[in-house]
């Protein structure tokens, strides 16, 4: 089981993935804006998205848990 | 028949082609592409757009720029030489600017004053061909990327060069994009480039309304000149961050800012008839003014790879986010991550390079108020 981390604060604008899809390490599984700019989010290991933990329009810190993988 | 061209000739007299020369057709040439620029490429267009009509307004004969009674004439008067707009425009910056990456690493008000070497090794050049002080300190701040800055200074120092240099600054300012990246690749190693920076620290409500009042006094006790500009860019952030007057500091950042872009474009366009604008000097100005923009760039990542030169492993800044020191924001920021994520695309330097970015914003600002308490 890993998790997948934002690595900046910046809002939801697109979730790529779904519950029960499988996932491979450096796949984009969210975009995240910030300064009117879009960044996409890298799995960081291959699996399968157990949980995603928000929503898009969400606004998120560093550090805070964006995907659950099994 | 007589009287048919008696009339005829009165009506053509009264016409404004007799006082048009081809230095005004030249300038018309200038503002459509500006125009074009704005529309099509979006360079800076709420800048450029206003700019280039005003350029075309002054170019057509008629008295919209004669002094005293001139509607642009006013407005330059009133807004840029008695420097009450770009003052203002520093409230709506101030308002729209969250100093937490600064706060949270101040590390990188370092790397915001580094950024300003690029000002003063222009300066220099500028006066080694041949431009006054005054002349050449307007010039040299072009490298700050800050478009009200370089209007404030130039109103005080060099009224003549205020179109020229207004134009050289925002028209670089949407060329951030083209001009950095290759100074920063030029100066930074791959390995370099890669160098991931820890999280910022959740910075407090408390520090954030603290930071906007000590910068304040300190700024002005230091640099009494740039009093103008820091004092309402210090104002304008304490009412965002104070939470308290949401509606002062949404007014400051989007009516009174949006009121003043348009009086302040028009009318900077309004200061280049072509007498003025088509000497040899301006071309000087835009040679000089990328060359300030690419010295600017290069200082503040020079700095930042001397920093690291101190600093454990871990604790190392990505050089990168020193060429976010010019202050066009948030744009040298974006192009600061954007470098970082081609060379290790999980990099997020974002965040980081908002730091120097902010902060070259109150170095550019003090750049200008030292060159003012020298040479007014």
């Amino acid at each position: 089981m890993a998790v997948i981390e934002s690595p900046m604060a910046g809002k939801v604008i697109e979730i790529l993935v779904e519950v029960g899809q499988s996932v491979q390490e450096d796949d984009e599984v969210i975009i995240l804006e910030a300064m009117k700019m879009e960044n996409p989010v890298y799995a960081p290991e291959g699996g399968v998205v157990q949980e995603i933990k928000v929503e898009v329009g969400q606004k998120v810190e560093e550090g805070e848990v964006l995907i659950v993988l099994e | 028949m007589d009287v048919f061209m008696d009339i005829i000739m009165n009506l053509w007299s009264t016409m404004a082609f007799d006082n048009l020369y081809w230095g005004n057709v030249v300038m018309w040439g200038i503002a459509f592409l500006l125009i074009y620029l704005a529309i099509k490429k979006d360079y800076e267009p709420l800048l450029l757009l206003p700019i280039a009509f005003g350029i075309l307004l002054v170019n057509l004969p008629s008295d919209i720029m004669k002094e005293g009674s001139g509607l642009l004439w006013i407005l330059y008067h009133y807004g840029e030489e008695w420097a009450i707009i770009p003052p203002l425009i520093f409230l709506g910056i101030g308002a729209m600017t969250d100093f937490g990456p600064v706060i949270a690493n101040p590390k990188t008000l370092l790397l915001g004053a580094a950024a300003q070497g690029g000002v003063y090794i222009t300066f220099f050049g500028a006066l080694a061909l041949g431009f006054t002080a005054a002349e050449a300190a307007t010039i040299g701040i072009i490298g700050g990327a800050d478009g009200p800055t370089t209007i404030f200074l130039s109103a005080k120092l060099a009224p003549h060069l205020m179109g020229v240099c207004a134009v050289a600054a925002y028209s670089y300012m949407a060329m951030v994009p083209i001009i950095q990246p290759p100074v920063m690749k030029a100066l930074t190693t791959e390995k370099e480039r890669k160098i991931r920076m820890k999280s910022l620290r959740k910075v407090s409500k408390l520090e954030k309304i603290f930071f906007p009042i000590i910068t304040a006094i300190v700024v002005i006790l230091i640099v009494p000149d740039a009093a103008a500009l820091i004092g309402m860019f210090c104002f304008g952030n304490l009412m965002r961050e104070s939470g308290v007057v949401e509606r002062l500091s949404n007014a400051a950042q989007n009516e009174l800012m949006n009121i003043i872009t348009i009086f302040l474009g028009v009318s900077v366009g309004a200061t280049m008839p072509a007498e003025v604008f088509l000497t040899p000097q301006v071309i000087y100005i835009f040679v000089l003014g990328c060359v300030a923009f690419a010295t600017a760039t290069a200082c503040g990542v020079l700095l930042a790879k001397f920093m690291n030169l101190f600093l454990k492993e871990g604790e190392k800044i990505n050089p990168l986010i020193g060429a976010a020191g010019v202050s066009a924001v948030p744009m040298a920021a974006r192009v600061a991550h954007k470098v970082g994520s081609e060379a290790d695309r999980k990099n997020y330097l974002l965040m980081h390079a908002m730091g120097p970015n902010v902060a070259g914003v109150i170095g550019t600002a003090v750049a200008a108020g030292m060159f003012l308490s020298v040479l007014k």
